[in-house]
């Protein structure tokens, strides 16, 4: 099925336009070469203008399968992903059962093979049932079919400091990660929004910036104590920003992640008391906004990841405390990007292509991810339209759920085409289904 | 007049005495000896109370029958998706039952915002008081309070010195009460233990002050916050009940050292023994009692000047 194809007139990481020749999977050749090698019979599509990028490596998606297949599934989700540019996700292990064992990643990572859409990295949960209390069979896990790298106990903390040290420590043996949910839970206490003026205004229980500060300066120490791997999910604080920066200077093997919707919306959101705003960790101050952008641009935040939520509507649709905390992403994320970082010239596409292809696959140790646009390279890539302008429509997304702060809002770029091994999940901004039959693309793309 | 009553922010100046000033004109009527008012008839008022509150629940009950207006009492304890029937539920059934107002009492922050926001109901939505967030009408019928006392009962609070002591941070009394008496040109002293002020009340139109003793000297009226018991050992807010009675509570000797002509005022319910003694709360200079009665008259103002305001027929 996998024709060979020649795009014409792409501009790799936003540079110079070129040809890529796709074929067998892989990138088999660029520029006057493409040309010269493509076999009888390659379909030649004309990208004039458009941008590739590596297909995009999000950390952090929450795909809710098994268990709460009424907001998301494997499938819906990875579609999902694909639309949004991503050619891999790892899947959180909040689930339901908890992804602890080796049999649910196993399950998990099956589902997303079958599905075709992308490829799909279960994270294995840190402690059983994400209680926080006993180590889950990391090895047994790490050395599954599912291969997990990544352990995390998501949306809890491991707020336990010695359970924190054995995590890191034990995880080495398999050169794994631990990603940290900074929140120390005695100050998140019913926590509704981030702790500033306007939660006191509103009434609404603070979520404090040094809940998040606490923990990550003393996941780092641990980290280096132990010379082991810390990722930190979500930062969402400056002072955050600051910690890991200076871990970083210390040579420790110190990561983190921010979502785009903490490098665009800030905490004057709640004030409508709209829970498609409640997300943990909350929406922060504009200062911390500008700190987290200002982060990635030099590197200090290694990666973007969507930290994608899919809720049911009914768990949004209802007064602020009661509500789901979360927020879709994958469609949005790298059109959030190109807001939050190119068009205020913090990043090049070179640097996006950096913090949400190559860097994430590396911190999950991902190696026919995040590969550059060379000859011999897996053809993972994303052709966006950086022109284009577009309107958010929950109605219109490929995820199962609706709840995206984005709603009704105007961001820029597109998602064009998205090849997974050259074949195309996404083509003309449409989903392709995997597996169907489909006569070769030809023409021009826009 | 505004459409919705979700928080004390909602009034200006000009807004917040005209309804004092129609308060004062319905609390005259209350002397006659038929209370009642034609007003309202044929329009229904829903008091949609998710949240036990007797007192004020009857406040708003009086107020709505003095004006003729058909009254829903509808109770429902617990109301999140998984305790039972939604909030978006409920206000689409009051919206089939025809409610030109409701009254809505929440546990949750925000709940009234988001009933005026959704679309869910046509009619006005009144706060009485959600979660730790606001209750505008209490406020009012403070501000009245204190401008019959301290004002002659016309126009403003310019420069009366309030000072409001307690529980801030749980407090939507005091929330509301700091943005009304500002408004209204007040000076608002919040005086708690910083345990119980919010982060953030630097950005208040208020001044704050750990010191009991020293802002009560500078007072024209003193009002004390319920505090709950378990804040103290239990939530950790301060070491127990009797050392915040000895810090921030009112009794005999404090009372003493406010000027003459300085009242007591208390929200209710009071903890007696806690942040009021009882000599305190049945002294003469006390008027807790007639809070509760001037609050009728000022929720009838509300609901008078929401339903059949010039902006609400244009809205119609």
């Amino acid at each position: 099925m996998n024709h060979p194809l020649l795009l014409k007139g792409v501009r790799p990481l936003g540079g110079q336009p070129t040809d890529l020749l796709l074929r067998d999977g892989v990138i088999a050749a660029t520029g006057a070469a493409a040309v010269a090698e493509a076999p009888a019979g390659t379909s030649e599509l004309d990208v004039a203008g458009l941008i590739a990028l590596p297909g995009l490596v999000d950390l952090h998606t929450h795909l809710r399968e098994p268990g709460r297949e009424d907001a998301e599934t494997v499938a819906s989700g990875t579609k999902a992903a694909a639309m949004g540019g991503f050619t891999a996700v790892h899947a959180m292990a909040n689930t339901d059962p908890v992804a602890d064992t080796a049999g649910v990643v196993e399950q998990v990572w099956r589902l997303g093979r079958e599905a075709g859409w992308c490829d799909v990295h279960p994270v294995g949960a840190v402690t059983v049932g994400i209680a926080g209390q006993r180590l889950a069979e990391l090895g047994a896990m790490a050395d599954s079919a599912a291969h997990v790298r990544i352990f995390s106990d998501d949306g809890h903390c491991v707020s336990d400091a010695v359970v924190m040290r054995r995590a890191l420590e034990y995880v080495k043996a398999f050169d794994g990660v631990i990603a940290q949910h900074a929140q120390e839970p005695r100050l998140t206490e019913g926590a509704q929004m981030n702790e500033g003026q306007l939660s006191g205004r509103l009434g609404l229980a603070g979520w404090p910036a040094v809940a998040e500060e606490a923990i990550v300066a003393r996941d780092v120490l641990l980290a280096a104590h132990v010379g082991s791997r810390l990722h930190v999910c979500h930062v969402s604080t400056a002072g955050s920003v600051e910690i890991i920066r200076w871990a970083k200077t210390k040579g420790w093997d110190v990561t983190a992640e921010v979502t785009p919707h903490h490098l665009l919306l800030t905490d004057e959101l709640a004030a409508s008391y709209d829970p498609l705003f409640k997300v943990n960790p909350p929406l922060r101050s504009a200062e911390d906004v500008q700190a987290l952008r200002e982060g990635l641009a030099d590197g200090a935040v290694d990666a973007v990841a969507t930290d994608h939520a899919p809720h049911p509507v009914e768990d949004k649709e209802c007064e602020w405390s009661a509500a789901a905390m979360g927020m879709l992403g994958l469609e949005t994320a790298l059109s959030v990007v190109q807001e939050a970082m190119i068009d205020t010239g913090l990043l090049d596409w070179a640097g996006v292509a950096d913090r949400m292809s190559t860097r994430p696959a590396a911190i999950g140790r991902l190696r026919v991810q995040g590969r550059p646009l060379s000859a011999g390279e897996p053809a993972n890539l994303v052709l966006v339209d950086a022109d284009a302008r577009r309107t958010v429509r929950p109605l219109g997304l490929a995820s199962l759920s609706r709840n995206t702060p984005f709603a009704d809002r105007e961001l820029p770029g597109r998602v064009v085409a998205t090849f997974l091994r050259g074949r195309p999940t996404v083509l003309d901004g449409q989903a392709v289904e995997p597996g169907t039959a489909r006569p070769a693309p030809v023409g021009t793309l826009r | 007049m505004i459409r919705h009553l979700l928080s004390a922010a909602d009034l200006d100046h000009t807004e917040a005495l005209r309804v004092l000033d129609t308060a004062a004109e319905l609390l005259a009527l209350a002397d006659r000896p038929i209370k009642k008012l034609p007003t309202l008839r044929g329009r229904t008022v829903v008091n949609l109370f998710f949240e036990d509150s007797t007192r004020t629940r009857i406040s708003f009950e009086a107020a709505a029958k003095r004006l003729s207006a058909d009254v829903i009492t509808f109770s429902a304890k617990g109301s999140s998706v998984s305790k039972g029937e939604s909030l978006k539920d409920t206000a689409l059934t009051l919206q089939a039952l025809g409610a030109d107002a409701v009254i809505v009492r929440h546990q949750s922050s925000g709940a009234p915002h988001r009933l005026a926001a959704s679309g869910w109901v046509d009619g006005s939505v009144v706060n009485a008081g959600d979660g730790t967030h606001e209750h505008p009408t209490q406020a009012l019928l403070d501000a009245f309070t204190l401008r019959r006392h301290l004002a002659g009962g016309v126009g403003d609070l310019d420069g009366r010195r309030i000072t409001i002591v307690g529980d801030v941070l749980h407090s939507r009394v005091a929330r509301s009460n700091a943005l009304l008496l500002a408004t209204l040109g007040a000076e608002v002293t919040l005086v708690a233990p910083p345990t119980l002020l919010p982060v953030g009340i630097d950005s208040w139109p208020v001044s704050t002050s750990y010191d009991l003793d020293g802002a009560l000297a500078k007072s024209d009226a003193v009002m004390m916050l319920r505090v709950q018991r378990e804040r103290g050992a239990a939530g950790g807010f301060f070491p127990s009940a009797r050392e915040y009675s000895r810090r921030y509570g009112i009794d005999s000797r404090r009372m003493a050292l406010l000027p003459d002509h300085a009242i007591v005022m208390h929200p209710g319910p009071m903890n007696r023994g806690v942040e009021i003694t009882a000599e305190v709360a049945d002294h003469e200079r006390s008027v807790i009692v007639e809070q509760v009665s001037n609050g009728v008259a000022v929720r009838m103002a509300v609901l008078y000047l929401l339903l059949s305001g010039s902006a609400g027929e244009q809205d119609a």
